[in-house]
């Protein structure tokens, strides 16, 4: 866990987010919302449903584009962009719902997630000649590895379509992992998994975290795991940003309580 | 039983046929969710300009080239400037958009290398096979199993690209999951365009084998009716599917065609000819109400 405070140097902040503002038609989902995600850290948001956290990664991955606000990613300013350019700027992400490719295999699913690292024309893919053929069997290479850092070898070959929900949350984090990101945003990776399949989940967040250093925003429901695994913690409620922090100090904001508890305020 | 072997033979081989235009439609549906009307207007265009060109002395080899080139052309142009313009329309408004392209295209062609029916000759006679003829009895014409034989190999080589390599895999991304497909940086523009340059290609081979069996004129621009029963048959987002629809089309107008005539005239009496023209449709339609989504394609649950 890190021990750093809030005022910490920002010369380690991959991501910095002002005055985010974002609606659709009359609706608000975001409003003026500020804060920051340093190098290698696990940065979470939380928050009651419909709070705006998905729309918040969303802002974040190129998919929405606020009204208001500047985002810097390592330290320049972003200008508005579309999530295929986000991924070739390094940003990964998985779905609140799995957003698998249903009827292809595990091992296609994931290597669709190299997409960035292969540059072959379409004519040399067409031909199967040069650099494809090269290019194929690298990454083939790398995405070995993903596979067995998250153990899932035995389903290499199976449709995702037919796996069990736990596992094609795991294969959908494969498939971001193969793009080999600098930061990775998880939408809910635990949510509907029973208690086994959480512990795996938050096994392998962590350790992409610390062996990997990827920087991470996280979504997640449940408090416990939130808890243990973030180094800070952003809270929004309606679309406003209510708490923020260490988990410790953020768990017992009392701002932060009666969101959750729906005390009357 | 030769009699009725070589119907179905005959009905496989010219199924086969609009399996091949009914896998134009399959491919773009596929990827963008754009039923493109227009597939019908590519194939009767990619023939007029390989004839057109022949007719100024071109060899027929640079011809296709050419031809090939200018279907590309027209995919790239049709989704930087009309799909591209219409991304999260309603898919009617994709639909009527590809109508206008469809007339464009049949009214365009034709001003460059006029509309009159001329023939490709691709080297192979339209008779049957005289060996096969001596041994069994069946007649199989030489440019039917030709044509079969293209398509096969064409489905052959669109099945490896789609599975084997990186381009492959992103099209069948795309096709899958937009939103997915995007975040993991695969650019859905160039995918959609590689996707109508392929159908392109699909309809630069289907004009040349229908060219070359019955001319090209404008009527090539009207198989693509014939491959909308092929492609409820066999579901829009299916290549096996359209390959499968179009043999079950094929054969069965064949046999309905000479089986079903006597049989009506001796409850009506009167002249029951021509059933080939409608029964595909009649067919098609009843396998609506069975199947609505046809043989492989995908169902639909949603949750309520």
């Amino acid at each position: 866990m890190s021990t750093m405070t809030n005022d910490d140097s920002k010369a380690n902040t991959v991501l910095q987010l002002e005055n985010i503002s974002l609606s659709f038609g009359g609706v608000k989902a975001l409003t003026n919302i500020s804060f920051d995600v340093r190098e290698h850290e696990i940065r979470s948001i939380i928050g009651p449903n419909g709070a705006g956290k998905s729309s918040m990664l969303n802002v974040i991955n190129g998919v929405y584009h606020p009204q208001a606000g500047d985002i810097y990613f390592r330290g320049k300013k972003r200008k508005q962009m579309n999530p295929a350019q986000a991924a070739r700027q390094g940003i990964a992400r998985t779905f609140q719902n799995i957003a698998l490719f249903k009827g292809m295999t595990v091992l296609d699913n994931i290597m669709t997630g190299r997409n960035t690292k292969m540059s072959s024309s379409f004519l040399s893919n067409a031909l199967w000649v040069g650099k494809a053929r090269n290019e194929e069997e690298l990454n083939r290479h790398k995405v070995e590895e993903v596979i067995d850092f998250l153990e899932i070898q035995h389903i290499r070959k199976t449709p995702v379509g037919k796996l069990p929900y736990g596992l094609q949350k795991r294969v959908e984090l494969a498939r971001a992992l193969a793009a080999e990101p600098s930061l990775l945003l998880l939408d809910e990776p635990m949510a509907g998994m029973n208690v086994e399949e959480k512990q795996d989940m938050c096994r392998f967040i962590l350790e992409v975290n610390q062996q990997y250093g990827v920087t991470i925003v996280l979504i997640e429901h449940d408090m416990g795991v939130v808890m243990d695994i973030s180094d800070r913690v952003v809270v929004l409620d309606y679309g406003k940003k209510i708490g923020a922090g260490l988990p410790e100090d953020v768990k017992n904001d009392p701002e932060v309580i009666s969101a959750y508890l729906g005390t009357s305020h | 039983m030769q009699f009725f072997l070589e119907i179905v033979i005959s009905g496989i081989l010219s199924g086969l046929m609009y399996s091949l235009v009914a896998l134009g439609f399959v491919l773009i549906f596929k990827a963008s969710g754009v039923l493109n009307f227009a597939q019908g207007a590519m194939v009767y265009t990619a023939a007029l300009v390989v004839v057109g060109l022949i007719d100024y002395d071109v060899p027929m080899w640079l011809a296709i080239i050419a031809s090939f080139a200018f279907m590309v052309l027209i995919g790239i142009c049709t989704e930087k400037f009309i799909l591209g313009k219409l991304v999260n329309q309603p898919p009617i408004t994709l639909f009527m958009a590809t109508i206008g392209l469809s007339f464009l295209l049949e009214g365009f062609a034709p001003i460059l290398f006029g509309n009159d029916v001329r023939p490709i000759d691709l080297g192979i006679v339209d008779e049957p096979i005289q060996s096969i003829m001596d041994m069994t009895g069946i007649g199989i014409s030489k440019l039917d199993l030709f044509s079969s034989g293209i398509i096969i190999l064409l489905v052959i080589l669109l099945a490896l690209l789609f599975q084997y390599t990186k381009v492959g895999r992103a099209l069948r991304a795309v096709a899958d999951d937009h939103q997915a497909a995007l975040s993991l940086g695969i650019p859905l523009e160039r995918i959609w365009t590689i996707v109508w340059a392929i159908a392109g290609f699909v309809a630069l081979v289907a004009g040349l084998l229908w060219g070359s069996r019955n001319g090209v004129q404008y009527a090539l621009s009207l198989t693509a009716l014939k491959a909308l029963p092929v492609l409820i048959l066999g579901g829009f987002t299916s290549v096996p599917g359209a390959i499968i629809g179009g043999i079950i089309i094929g054969v069965s107008e064949k046999l309905a065609e000479i089986y079903i005539p006597p049989v009506l005239q001796d409850a009506f009496g009167g002249n029951f000819g021509g059933i080939e023209g409608w029964f595909p449709y009649i067919f098609a339609l009843l396998f609506l109400l069975i199947r609505p989504e046809g043989l492989f394609g995908e169902k639909h649950i949603d949750r309520v």
